[in-house]
């Protein structure tokens, strides 16, 4: 069955603002059909003069939710993300198209998924399509054994870490671990530098348990999980790449 | 910047492949022509900026697709790609 | 059909509004102080010990330097205004590098007329082509410094051509050679729809412009 995605128009409900450089942006899209958690939209701008300018971004809402959440860092000096991060306001609309991606996806419905251990690695704002899929799974009642690694510069630059909390706290199944790697609170316990082996050879599941990886975040940072998760023996097919490109989003 | 910080997965050109194939396109294979290797759209390295996209092999970096979208035609150039399946179900 | 929809209040990137600046640049093109990298594929590694350059095809000579020997060439430095088909143009680029004239000198052009054409080929796969009269007679560099300093991998390193006459996807980074050839051959963009010539000041962007 063909199916030809169209540009459609989505309304700005709600602005709320995540860390002091991301917010996200909830939308009212009549035309929406569903999607599944990790895909993600393209968003179309067009000045007055005809000229556009194109960026995709993944949906950080879960398939059951009414709304579509985007979640967008503020990249100085960008082209797109400053308009949508301080030049939206509720009542505007903006145009998208989706959702895109078949291959970048996790289904928590019985039956769709094998029952593996979902090991998620995050970097910075690349947390987004990852947090559709940890809320999907809650909505669905879904306890495969989940881990969450998750990098941000700072305590004050988690995205959903009130959420996160609440969630993991309520779910033995689902376990978060940050790092921070360039400003840590005076009593932080945690990891405190970039992802490497050894923290991934620590916080991922053992490749003995067949798990599944999902990571997404800046190409560098994906490129550097996905080689170490390799070398410490999960299977190339079994890991899953977002890449962001150079600036995260 | 570092080398390769710009590449994508070929995840981020499902749009654009969407506008040419009516399909989800992401998911569909493609055979190398360059090593023989069969993988999903999904996994391919995608270059992409102002000129057009360029979808390479994730092992050998052949070029399997270069498509530009020019004054209403879309061209690609597929010398790099022998063989490309498509699923015509959705989910 | 239905009218497009405008993002309200989005600007975009920067048009050229300064009118000095504008009659400097080329059509359509605005002045950035940035240097944006566009790259088709993944940036080359070739150490300088196994990396030649090479002049061959439809010529008598086959001529190769390595980089020692590329090194030791007559070099000049030049300054350029460059202009992206993207339309971004920066301006008073300074580069250091061999005149094309001095790597095309020994290979005895004069005496064959009929080859007109010259297809630069790079590590990567990528290539682009020129007529010889475009690279010749103090229009074309093959470049290995960028500001006083070593070129970047990102934006060509170790050496790459240089052609500011012209858009600058026709100045191929990771170039490692020139063939000579009677019959023109389009390049990596301009076989999917850019200009088979490229000259900015009657913005030929795309192929039929």
């Amino acid at each position: 069955m063909a199916q030809q995605l169209k540009w459609q128009l989505g309304t700005v409900v709600e602005i709320r603002q995540e860390t002091p450089r991301a917010k996200s942006l909830i939308l009212d899209l009549p035309d929406w059909t569903t999607h599944l958690a990790g895909q993600h939209v393209d968003v179309r701008l067009t000045a007055e003069d005809g000229y556009q300018a194109q960026r995709s971004y993944s949906i950080a809402s879960p398939p059951e939710d009414r709304h579509l959440m985007l979640t967008v860092e503020r990249i100085e000096g960008g082209e797109v993300s400053p308009y949508l991060t301080d030049g939206l306001r509720v009542g505007d609309r903006v145009e998208l198209r989706g959702p895109v991606g078949g291959y970048f996806v996790w289904d928590a419905r019985e039956g769709k998924h094998d029952g593996s251990p979902l090991f998620l690695a995050a970097g910075g704002s690349g947390v987004a399509p990852l947090m559709a899929m940890i809320r999907h799974r809650a909505h669905a009642g879904n306890k495969v054994p989940t881990r969450l690694l998750y990098s941000s510069r700072s305590y004050e630059e988690v995205i959903y870490r009130e959420e996160l909390e609440r969630l993991s706290a309520s779910d033995p199944t689902l376990r978060i671990i940050h790092t921070l790697t360039r400003r840590r609170p005076p009593d932080w316990a945690g990891y405190g530098r970039r992802v490497d082996r050894a923290m991934l050879a620590d916080a991922a599941w053992p490749p003995a348990e067949n798990p599944l990886a999902f990571t997404c975040g800046p190409t560098a940072f994906v490129e550097a999980v996905a080689t170490h998760l390799e070398e410490l023996g999960y299977e190339p097919g079994r890991i899953k790449t977002e890449r962001f490109g150079p600036t995260g989003g | 910047m570092r080398d390769n910080d710009l590449r994508l997965d070929g995840n981020a050109a499902g749009g654009l492949l969407n506008e040419i194939f009516p399909f989800e396109m992401t998911a569909a294979e493609a055979t190398c022509a360059g090593c023989a290797a069969t993988s999903l759209i999904g996994e391919l390295m995608l270059y992409q900026h102002g000129m057009g996209a360029v979808l390479r092999c994730a092992d050998c970096d052949t070029a399997l697709m270069r498509i530009t979208h020019i004054r209403g035609s879309y061209r690609l150039d597929l010398s790099g790609m022998t063989y490309l399946r498509i699923a015509s179900d959705i989910h | 059909m239905a009218e497009q929809f405008i993002s309200r209040g989005f600007k975009g990137r920067a048009r050229e509004t300064d009118r000095a600046v504008k009659e400097r640049i080329p059509p359509g093109q605005f002045v950035t102080k940035e240097f944006p990298v566009l790259s088709a594929g993944p940036t080359p590694r070739t150490p300088l010990e196994r990396w030649d350059f090479s002049v061959y095809g439809e010529v008598a000579e086959d001529l190769k330097w390595t980089w020692d020997e590329f090194r030791r060439l007559p070099r000049e430095t030049v300054t350029a205004d460059i202009h992206c088909v993207t339309k971004w143009s920066k301006l008073g680029t300074v580069w250091t590098g061999v005149s094309v004239d001095t790597l095309l000198a020994g290979v005895g052009l004069d005496a064959q007329p009929e080859v007109r054409h010259l297809v630069a080929f790079c590590d990567g796969g990528y290539t682009t082509n020129l007529p010889l009269a475009d690279v010749r007679g103090g229009k074309a560099w093959v470049v290995d410094e960028y500001d006083g300093k070593p070129l970047d991998p990102v934006h060509g390193g170790p050496a790459r051509l240089l052609v500011p006459h012209l858009y600058f996807w026709k100045s191929a980074k990771w170039v490692r050679g020139f063939k000579l050839v009677s019959e023109d051959r389009p390049g990596f963009w301009e076989s999917v729809g850019y200009h088979n010539y490229g000259d900015p000041w009657r913005e030929q962007r795309y192929a039929g412009d």
